[in-house]
């Protein structure tokens, strides 16, 4: 006489029962597979972009160059704001790693408006700042609209606008004969900027020419006894790849030998770079949307793995009679629940991933979806599929076959 | 009390075939307070190749008598013995072994699958034997010939008769081969000449050789078969196989 000994079922077996209850209710299994899916996507749509818009500031940084540092003036000791010396972007761009240095100079004296008629007091937080020539190139950034200042024009009532001064001003096109209000006299637009990402002042500044700044707004300094060019407030240094640690070092020396303490230097690359680490927290709040979603889907799934279970007392009274263990029967049901919810991990990973490629290429990132986004939802969702099968699964193995067999 | 008929076969509880089932003094109890007496001792052999009806109107105990029978509920006193295997000696899952492999059941309300093919209804059969796909399906088409169904075996059971979906179940029963199938009312939902179709299809799988028992409270059905048993309150109270049965005296009066 041979042992009995139930016979163990194949996995194909085992994976064709387990799909049985969703193939044969489609509709239902495709509701109740939906919350898990919703949950999913949340999560890996949220750990997508967040992922996706980083590597998006990164190649940004990347394509503007690490290798420009930014000197201002800072505070002298007294607590008083510093000036630069007026020669000091000359003595900068003699260092020999340097390739460029371009400057700036606010002018405190003069705000800019839309027309003489908006009250002094609404400034719009915007900075009217001299500029010398070369400024675009070295800050990465062109102009929207319109054009820059020439070696003409910057001697002219003549101003370029910031993107975040021109939408601030309610100017949106550059037209001829299109002019603001700045420093008490009429200044012509002559062209709109886009957005400077490595040095953001610019944005909210209204850009002229230091001949201009001198002659029309009085933004002067004296050298050897005659009118100059006023003293420059932020210079712009670009600088050898390489050799950007060494200029970093001799920056303020060189901009202001006698006080190098009154000098601000500064990398914008590396404030994006930690911006960019930084934005993978703003998400927190969605990630537990997410995983609300996958409890409130889970309890779905636990729900009508229970109605199930009650429905199919006669498939499992059937199937008891036909041989099948306890045991079997309780995987077959939790199996279903787990392939339920699977089902919904992975058409939410896919939405999630959809979701994340749409957004990235209305961006223009690049569509990064870190592994433990899609590996944690679809693993999250097995898991949460096991759970809510166990107890549906336990009910169905221990309904005594005559019980399950019994006609209502 | 119905009167023997034309024994069809000749294997009568004469010791010549094997048995395929043997209960002794089965006694099944429900419940606690008052305690139901569902089966009062009970003795019945059924031997390899038998047909016959256990037959009782509703209430006497045939549906428990069916699941002692079948493993589905243990006795409370005696033994139950099927195929040379004692029942009281296996576990739950020894319990399950031995219906995959011994027992098949065919049921008055057919319990099929609705989402399946017919060939796999009858598939699922031998599932939970160990029965490879390919090996279980090449038999469900044997199984599905010898009830005259080959030509369906691709059909869903939704587009089928009472009486093909039953015999749909039958081959679902026979497809393993058991050593006896207990058919549950095997006609109870059928008109009377499908009925009878599927008591000659029963008599036909016989002479094949299968062991049949046919739980029923219909005397007309179970007058056609070779054998019948009568159960009442629990307790057997005659047996065409046999000469005379002890009916104890509280019962007859």
């Amino acid at each position: 006489m041979t042992a009995l000994v139930p016979a163990r079922l194949r996995f194909g077996d085992q994976a064709r029962v387990a799909s049985i209850g969703l193939r044969a209710r489609r509709l239902r299994s495709a509701l109740s597979a939906l919350g898990i899916a919703i949950g999913t996507a949340a999560i890996v749509a949220v750990l997508g972009l967040s992922s996706s818009s980083q590597a998006g500031l990164l190649h940004e940084i990347d394509r503007l160059g690490t290798n420009l540092l930014t000197a201002k003036s800072g505070q002298a000791f007294s607590g008083q704001a510093a000036q630069l010396p007026q020669e000091a972007p000359a003595r900068i761009s003699r260092l020999a790693a340097v390739e460029q240095v371009a400057d700036t100079a606010t002018v405190d004296t003069a705000k800019v408006y839309r027309s003489p008629l908006i009250p002094p007091v609404s400034t719009n937080a915007l900075t009217v700042r001299a500029a010398s020539l070369n400024l675009l190139p070295v800050i990465a950034t062109s102009v929207d609209q319109g054009r820059w200042l020439n070696s003409a024009t910057a001697t002219e009532p003549v101003v370029v606008l910031g993107a975040v001064a021109a939408q601030r001003l309610g100017i949106d096109r550059v037209h001829s004969g299109q002019r603001v209000w700045l420093g008490g006299q009429w200044f012509y637009v002559a062209g709109i900027l886009k957005p400077a990402v490595l040095a953001p002042d610019i944005d909210t500044s209204a850009l002229v020419g230091y001949p201009a700044a001198q002659r029309y707004l009085n933004h002067t300094s004296i050298v050897h006894g005659k009118a100059a060019n006023g003293p420059p407030s932020t210079m712009y240094v670009r600088c050898r790849t390489s050799q950007v640690s060494a200029v970093h070092e001799v920056l303020a020396q060189t901009a202001n030998p006698e006080s190098p303490n009154e000098v601000d230097v500064s990398q914008p690359s590396d404030a994006l770079t930690a911006r960019a680490a930084a934005s993978g927290a703003f998400n927190s709040l969605f990630l537990g949307l997410g995983i609300v979603a996958l409890i409130v889907g889970a309890v779905g799934v636990a729900n009508i793995m229970i109605i199930s279970v009650l429905e199919r007392r006669s498939e499992i009274g059937l199937r008891r009679a036909l041989g099948a263990t306890r045991g079997q029967i309780r995987t077959q049901f939790l199996s279903e629940a787990i392939a339920l919810a699977f089902l919904g991990g992975a058409v939410g990973v896919a939405a999630g991933v959809l979701a994340t490629a749409v957004y990235a290429a209305t961006k223009h990132w690049a569509v990064v979806i870190p592994p433990e986004a899609w590996a944690g939802g679809i693993g999250s969702a097995i898991l949460i599929g096991a759970l809510a099968g166990l107890l549906p699964a336990l009910r169905a193995s221990r309904m005594a076959p005559t019980e399950a067999l019994r006609t209502v | 009390m119905s009167p023997i008929r034309r024994r069809r076969t000749p294997v009568l509880g004469d010791g010549g075939a094997p048995p395929a089932l043997d209960l002794a003094a089965v006694t099944k109890t429900y419940g606690e307070q008052p305690p139901v007496r569902a089966l009062r001792g009970v003795s019945l052999t059924v031997r390899k190749g038998e047909l016959l009806a256990i037959v009782g109107p509703s209430g006497s105990g045939k549906t428990t008598l069916l699941h002692v029978m079948g493993t589905l509920e243990r006795p409370t006193t005696g033994t139950v013995r099927i195929d040379g295997v004692d029942v009281d000696r296996l576990d739950d899952r020894g319990l399950s072994a031995l219906r995959a492999r011994s027992i098949g059941f065919v049921f008055q309300q057919f319990f099929l699958a609705e989402h399946s093919t017919v060939l796999d209804n009858v598939a699922d059969g031998l599932l939970y034997a160990g029965v490879e796909v390919r090996e279980r399906r090449r038999r469900a088409m044997e199984a599905l010939a010898r009830v005259g169904l080959e030509q369906r075996a691709s059909s869903r059971p939704t587009k089928m008769s009472g009486g093909q979906r039953q015999r749909v179940a039958i081959a679902r029963a026979l497809v393993g081969r058991p050593a006896i199938v207990l058919a549950d009312e095997p006609t109870g939902n059928l008109d009377s000449a499908t009925g009878a179709s599927i008591v000659e299809l029963l008599h036909e799988l016989n002479a094949d050789g299968a062991t049949i028992v046919v739980i029923t409270h219909d005397a007309e059905l179970a007058a056609r078969l070779p054998r019948q048993v009568h159960v009442r309150d629990g307790l057997i109270t005659s047996d065409s196989a046999r000469e005379r049965i002890d009916v104890p005296a509280e019962i007859r009066s």
